[in-house]
Parts: structure tokens; C-alpha cells; sequence
């Protein structure tokens, strides 16, 4: 197991995963969002979606198709969600 | 028939269905905790309501990953009976045992009333005891309901005769506004191909006694027992 706290050699990096609902999925959310934004006076907002941000930490060797493979099989369902990964 | 009712962290339904299972003739249950591994003496599995690991990641996701669940998928693959409820359809969609996903309701509100849904199919062991176009008094409480599939996959559903219940109104009618959840055509309520699994987000196990307002959940099990 990665226990960053226990083992100076071992160096981490922070990976964001972030995930959104599929353009084609409903998200009602997002609609409640973009209409309390037309509330604040500001007419010109177009669709708004909501997601969540992952902030994973792991060690610096993982290669990306594990951080996929976590992303793909778990953080997000690719039934209803897309997902992208910034390190 | 003996049932076994799967047991996570934050099931709430458990009790009910094994209480409700009880009282029926020729049916027995009994709890299966989430991190046993064996089904061995049970004819049948349910996935009962709740908010199994708080609903943390996704209603249904962490579940997926129990010990128990992969006995189940074994269980499922070898043509056992699997009965997904509320929660328990989540979880069944999210371990691939059925297509599909539950969304967050439409109106984004939680949902909780008596619902009537309509039996579209007849042929499962799940619905065999009903007949085509009964509607049911039955209750819903959920806020993450919301059925979606891609329009292939819902093509695969129609054609496969794998919606088995839809949400309607008190006539039978499946309009829009007897959708309580936004549910990709009024689904409620779908089988997996080989029409051994089944994952609805009403609840039938809360519908089987005359206290509790309506008995129409009778049918659901009275499917099961009946050879």
C-alpha cells in the first residue's frame, strides 16, 4: 500500500480527475445552476453542467493506463459520465 | 424458496423485505452480510433499498466492490434469481448485471408517494403472476431514479422485451406527467437478457400488506413462488 507520510524515497504526485455528466444525459442540476446565474443578472450563460473533481494522490511511476483504469472503472460510470485527467 | 437479502452499510430496505418475505407462504429469508461470500442454500438474492456507503461516489458504485457481490454475479451468471430494489437497481447497474444508470431525479427533488406503474411483460419469473398492462399501486422513495440508457441500448430493451415496469398514471396511461423522475420512457423497472435479473426502483416489498395501504407488491413475489 502508498503510505506517502511513511516513505520519503517514494515521491507523489497529485493527479485531478475530473468528471461531468455525458452532453447527452439529463442534468438537472446544471439547469438549476445556469438559471440561478440568469438570476444574477447575467443573461448570456449557455449550458452549465455539474461534475466532481478527484484529487488523487499516488507515486510518481503509476503509469496513465492505471490512472485510467481507476478513472474509467470506478470515479466515473461510462454509462452517464466522461472524465479527463490532469497531473 | 429461500431468499437471501444482502446486507451493506446503509441498507434501510433489508428488514422490510426479509419481514415481508416471511409472511409468505412457501418463501423464507434470511440477511446476508456484504462481506460474506458464500449464497450456498438460497434460491434467490435480493438487493434490498438504502443508501448502501452513504451513496458516496455514486449511489450504488462503492457496493459493487463488496465481497458478496461478486458471489452474486456468479450467482446471476449461472441463472440464479436476482431481485435489485431502489438502491438495489442502482447497485445492479452500476456491477453491469443490467444496462443502464439512475440518474439524479429530474426535478431534483426526493421523491417519496405511492406510485402507479404498468406490468409491460409477462414473461419473467418476476412478473408471471401478473398480467399484461396491470397496473400497480406501489411506493417510491428515491432521489437518484432517473433511468437512463443510450438510445441503442433502449432499442436492445424494447426489442428483448426487457422493460418489465413503467410508470403510468391511475389509468395505465404512461404520460410525461406520471413520470415522477424523468426516467427515459417511463421505465421503472428492467430485466437483464436472459430475464433472470431484475432491478426496479419501486418498492413492492412496502406494497404486501393492507396496513401499509396497498398489497399490490404481492404479485412481484407471487411471481417468484409460483412454479
Amino acid at each position: 500500500m502508498f503510505e506517502p507520510s511513511r516513505n520519503e524515497n517514494l515521491r507523489a504526485m497529485k493527479v485531478l480527475v475530473t468528471v461531468l455528466p455525458k452532453p447527452s444525459v439529463l442534468d438537472p442540476q446544471g439547469a438549476a445552476a445556469a438559471e440561478a446565474i440568469r438570476h444574477l443578472g447575467l443573461t448570456g450563460v449557455g449550458r452549465v453542467r455539474i461534475g466532481k473533481v478527484i484529487e488523487l494522490e499516488l507515486p510518481d511511476s503509476t503509469p496513465d493506463s492505471e490512472i485510467h483504469r481507476i478513472a474509467k472503472d470506478l470515479l466515473s460510470n461510462p454509462v452517464i459520465e466522461d472524465y479527463s485527467i490532469s497531473k | 424458496m429461500k431468499f437471501a437479502v444482502i446486507r451493506f452499510p446503509g441498507s434501510n430496505c433489508d428488514q422490510d423485505c426479509v419481514l415481508t418475505l416471511n409472511n409468505l407462504p412457501g418463501a423464507s429469508a434470511d440477511f446476508v452480510w456484504h462481506k460474506d461470500t458464500s449464497l450456498a442454500g438460497f434460491d434467490a438474492v435480493v438487493v434490498p433499498g438504502g443508501f448502501s456507503y452513504g451513496d458516496y461516489l455514486r449511489c450504488g458504485a462503492i457496493a459493487r466492490f463488496s465481497p458478496i457481490m461478486q458471489t452474486v454475479k456468479s450467482f446471476a451468471a449461472s441463472g440464479g434469481t436476482v431481485l435489485g430494489i431502489c438502491n438495489g437497481f442502482q447497485i445492479l447497474c452500476e456491477s453491469g448485471l443490467l444496462p443502464g444508470a439512475l440518474v439524479r431525479n429530474k426535478g431534483l427533488h426526493f421523491v417519496c408517494k405511492h406510485q402507479s406503474i404498468r406490468v409491460e411483460s409477462t414473461n419473467s419469473r418476476f412478473t408471471r403472476a401478473a398480467t399484461k398492462g396491470q397496473v400497480l399501486n406501489i411506493p417510491i422513495a428515491h432521489g437518484e431514479g432517473c433511468y437512463f440508457a443510450d438510445d441503442a441500448t433502449l432499442a436492445a430493451l424494447n426489442a428483448n422485451d426487457q422493460i418489465l415496469v413503467r410508470y403510468c398514471d391511475a389509468a395505465g396511461q404512461t404520460t410525461d406527467a406520471a413520470n415522477p423522475n424523468g426516467s427515459r420512457e417511463n421505465i421503472a423497472g428492467i430485466c437483464n437478457e436472459t430475464r433472470n435479473v431484475f432491478g426496479l426502483m419501486p418498492h413492492p416489498e412496502r406494497a404486501c400488506d393492507a396496513a401499509l395501504g396497498s398489497t399490490d407488491g404481492l404479485v412481484i413475489f407471487d411471481s417468484l413462488l409460483k412454479c
